[in-house]
């Protein structure tokens, strides 16, 4: 088992690829559901913030330290917005599933 | 296998399963709980690469805030989450594909061995907290406050979305009280004192 070594920059990478592949099949699994596609996006920022911290660490550079911070930060505005909508969406449509939203007839 | 290595693999293990149950669950809460047990491993293996405020902040806003504010939609909406998941096997191979070969492509950049770390230092000499200050308030202070313009836009935007004048509730209108004249609100009536009776 050569890779239960110490943890190196590839194992944190490996992991940050990991969890965006996961919330990549989320948001294809769950395309009916808004929420969890909210949260899928979550998650998916979460995996490229570890991929910006583990470089912050092994290049020793504070700055993508401070990338995540600005990430977080836009994250928390943009889930904000998106619950605000999805609330008056179901006060609207009174449904959440994505199929239902078609309402622009091109 | 040193403790860090232990650290790194258990929460990665955790980090990886919480992941997979965030967007295979049923409940929509669950999933919603699911999502604050990863954030908070997230913000362990952070720990684990000195990113200390972050990790905090994480716990702090993702798990304090965010995800209240996600319950509480959840909460909120009377949704059938069901119906939602009618078509939810037949997305598995799509799924499954596109999550692979996202993963598959991430590995090829790995495996190629273009990236590459440097020594790290054993031990720093200054907190993380300072340090990320110091970098925030002096050569970042243009992007900090636009980010908090960022923050000042979403409040505004989230309120005005949801905001509803309610018919029955009464409203005071300021431009209305500011204007008013003595002669609206008071009526000077002259009339005949009344005789005290007996």
């Amino acid at each position: 088992m050569s890779f239960l070594t110490a943890p190196t920059l590839a194992h944190y990478l490996v992991l940050g690829a990991i969890m965006f592949a996961i919330s990549m099949a989320g948001i294809f699994l769950n395309r009916k559901n808004v929420i969890i596609l909210l949260m899928a996006i979550e998650l998916m920022l979460l995996a490229v913030n570890l991929n910006f911290i583990a470089f912050s660490y092994y290049l020793d550079d504070m700055a993508g330290q401070v990338f995540v911070f600005f990430i977080l930060t836009v994250a928390a505005a943009e889930s904000a917005i998106g619950l605000a909508i999805l609330v008056l969406l179901f006060r609207n449509v009174g449904s959440i599933n994505v199929d239902d939203l078609g309402e622009l007839k091109g | 296998m040193t403790f860090p290595t232990v650290i790194f693999y258990v929460f990665a293990a955790i980090l990886v399963f919480a992941g997979v149950r965030v967007i295979t669950t049923r409940n929509a809460v669950h999933a919603a709980l699911w999502l604050v047990l990863s954030f908070f491993t997230a913000a362990g293996i952070w720990l684990l690469l000195r990113a200390e405020f972050l990790a905090i902040a994480l716990v702090l806003v993702y798990v304090g805030a965010v995800m209240v504010l996600f319950l509480f939609v959840l909460m909120m909406l009377d949704v059938n989450f069901d119906n939602l998941r009618i078509h939810f096997r037949s997305y598995i191979p799509v799924g499954a594909t596109v999550g692979a070969l996202v993963l598959l492509e991430m590995a090829l950049v790995l495996v190629g061995g273009v990236v590459k770390g440097g020594a790290v230092e054993a031990t720093p000499q200054v907190s993380n907290t300072r340090e990320l200050g110091k970098l925030l308030y002096i050569d970042y202070v243009y992007p900090f406050e636009i980010a908090a313009v960022i923050l000042l836009v979403a409040i505004v935007a989230a309120i005005a979305l949801t905001y509803r004048r309610r018919k029955e509730t009464r409203y005071q209108d300021p431009a209305q009280q500011v204007k008013v004249r003595r002669e609206d609100r008071v009526r000077i009536v002259s009339m005949p004192t009344e005789k005290r009776d007996a």
